[in-house]
């Protein structure tokens, strides 16, 4: 048997200290928090889970989550098709190629704040572009008054910001098709319709993966783009479950409950992006597996 | 099925001037219905734009490709009724093996009852039968490339099947039975096929005809025998044969042609002899239409000898093929090398004499 040599742990010492104190330790105090009621700083009394039966049963809270849930599935449904027709859309080659990439790039570039802001005056009845428009056509539009309103210009908002990032993606996917796919297809009497259904769809799925597992995660934590533009009204209609958490952490200073909440919500993305990494590496492991037995 | 004329030349840089600004230079080709070519050449030679010409991916920048008589040049590969198998496999991984070579069929709304015919006799040939219902992306690189073949081969009424260097993939071993395969299949059905190759063997075995290419250039046009007696280029000669074709400069001076100063019978417009290593012979000292020549290296191929030797001092080279039940002279002696005789070619510029 070969000798055993511990010093190995030695070297991933720098490692354990750096998460400890970035991830571990802050986690650790909310977790503290979770469990007490802070009624000053001096004052603090152990309450077990109750934070956490009060902050299950919260109305608010399951309509946050309903909410949010709602907002990424809707951003999905719309930025990745939306995203595969425009990378598919997009020229390939030449001048062109790059000053569209660059043009479709910018909104990436912008700042989370400066697009709610942008979003906010762009969506003005009175002075904005696109409010300004619709009520010249007649149209009753007002994302501060109407609730439906409010949730469609904030998905609006999202489509606008990151539907660029799938189509980068998808393009990037797109160019790394080799051309004999295009010729055989071609040679085939495959209809345009054929050539993305059977080429580019499925050798798209890798990047498409990627997209859907960011634009998930990142749609899930959304926070703000709508506290600038609508502050998460009319009503709550735009709450979504960061934005319901810092009004329980910071507005209400509901230390407790917020500290519990926090750990729930961590909890689910955990999960959701577990199940989405093992749909993953199975769907992967899958391909490989087939491909090893050929 | 078709007769493809070509009468055209080629260059992907707008308005080229010189020659090297071609990859095709002008050229004239006829390749006849139901023949089996070769396009054969070292890589950038222009043998895959040639052949990407005739399917129609590549349109030509001047001068026309027809099909039986008709203008096709500006016509789709789709148009053309051509089928090409490329370099890679390309498969549709999402489809089983049926479906991979169901696909040309049923883009041109083929009975399914027929399809399913075609696709059983195509995968019969191939011996893929068994394959049928597996899912294409999960078999190994020859299968898959066994698969682009069969979808190549599954329509009966092709113009052409072009192939790019299709066995570039394929194990060596099993490189030889799928060309016996594709040679049974043109056999069987009677199919146009051109074939693009760097490999002499792969083109010599395949084709009856054989387009030697060199830098955008169609040398020679023949058959294996053409090609190796009757070299049209000196290309040619270096290309096809191994070793290739021995070249000799040639002297003229007032007693007749000399290779390195010793006396042979010329033609007098001929500036090289070009000799086959398998047509050298050794000879008597002082004999007709031979050259003293020390020998440098002597290597045993098994079945033969192959002997390098040496013209002189800093002469040129001269390779020889002898059988192996010669006695093969020893390195450092000195021969007398019969390099004239019926087989012997001249040449001018390059290009062979009478």
């Amino acid at each position: 048997m070969k000798p055993v040599n511990q010093k190995a742990w030695f070297l991933i010492l720098p490692v354990v200290l750096c998460v400890a104190f970035s991830a571990i330790l802050p986690l650790m105090t909310v977790v503290n928090y979770s469990v007490q009621d802070i009624i000053s700083p001096e004052r603090r009394v152990f309450v077990g889970t109750e934070w956490f039966k009060s902050v299950m049963r919260d109305d608010d809270l399951q309509g946050a989550l309903l909410r949010q849930i709602g907002f990424s599935l809707s951003v999905l449904l719309v930025e990745i098709p939306l995203g595969i027709a425009l990378a598919l859309s997009m020229p390939a080659k030449g001048w062109k190629s790059s000053a569209v990439l660059v043009l479709v790039a910018i909104s990436l570039l912008i700042p989370w704040n400066v697009v709610g802001t942008i979003w906010q005056i762009y969506g003005r009845a009175d002075i904005g572009l696109f409010g300004a428009a619709l009520a010249r056509l007649g149209i009753n539009y007002s994302y501060t008054g109407n609730a439906t309103d409010a949730w469609l210009t904030v998905l609006l908002m999202d489509v606008w910001h990151w539907t660029p990032l799938v189509a980068l993606l998808c393009f990037a996917g797109l160019r790394a098709i080799p051309d004999a796919y295009y010729q055989a297809a071609s040679i085939d009497g495959a209809s345009k319709f054929a050539v993305f259904r059977y080429i580019q769809l499925p050798k798209l799925r890798g990047v498409l993966m990627i997209a859907v597992l960011l634009r998930f995660m990142d749609s899930f934590m959304i926070y703000t783009e709508p506290f600038v533009l609508t502050g998460g009204g009319p009503g709550n209609s735009t709450t979504f479950l960061s934005q319901y958490l810092t009004q329980k952490a910071v507005g209400q200073f509901d230390l407790g409950p917020a500290a519990a909440f926090s750990l729930i919500y961590f909890l689910i993305i955990l999960l959701l992006c577990f199940i989405l990494y093992n749909w993953m590496q199975r769907v992967g492991t899958a391909d490989k597996t087939e491909a090893e037995h050929g | 099925m078709a007769r493809i004329d070509l009468d055209l030349a080629h260059a992907y840089k707008p308005n080229p001037q010189r020659d090297e600004d071609y990859a095709l230079l002008p050229l004239k080709m006829t390749f006849d219905d139901g023949g089996a070519y070769a396009l054969l050449g070292p890589s950038g030679c222009g043998k895959t734009t040639l052949l990407n010409i005739v399917s129609g991916l590549v349109k030509p920048s001047h001068g026309n490709v027809k099909y039986d008589g008709v203008d096709v040049t500006a016509r789709t590969p789709q148009q053309r009724n051509i089928a090409q198998v490329f370099q890679f496999p390309v498969i549709y991984d999402t489809m089983t093996v049926a479906e991979n070579l169901a696909f040309p069929l049923r883009n041109r709304g083929v009975p399914a009852e027929k399809i399913k015919q075609r696709v059983g006799r195509i995968a019969e040939m191939l011996e893929m039968s068994k394959q049928l219902d597996m899912r294409a992306a999960g078999l190994a690189a020859d299968a898959k490339q066994k698969i682009s073949l069969g979808r190549g081969l599954v329509r009966e009424d092709v113009s052409a099947v072009l192939f790019d260097e299709p066995l570039t993939v394929i194990d060596p071993h099993l490189k030889w039975q799928l060309r016996r395969k594709l040679k049974q299949i043109h056999h069987e059905l009677k199919l146009t096929l051109i074939y693009v190759t760097h490999d002499q063997v792969e083109a010599l075995t395949f084709a009856d005809q054989v387009v030697v290419m060199t830098r955008g250039r169609a040398v020679q046009i023949g058959t294996a025998s053409q090609l190796f007696e009757r070299p049209a280029h000196t290309f040619v000669g270096h290309f096809i044969g191994s070793p290739g074709m021995n070249f000799l400069p040639l002297q003229h001076g007032a007693s007749g042609a000399s290779v390195a100063g010793h006396p042979v019978q010329a033609p007098d417009a001929a500036a090289t002899l070009g000799v086959r290593p398998e047509y050298v012979t050794l000879a008597a000292p002082n004999a007709a239409g031979a050259v003293p020549a020390v020998v440098t290296q002597a290597q045993d191929i098994g079945t033969y000898w192959l002997l390098t030797t040496r013209i002189g001092t800093d002469g040129p080279l001269v390779r020889a093929r002898l059988g192996a039940e010669q006695r093969a002279p020893q390195v450092g002696e000195h021969v007398w090398l019969g390099i004239q005789g019926s087989h012997t070619c001249y040449y001018k510029d390059e290009e062979l004499l009478g």
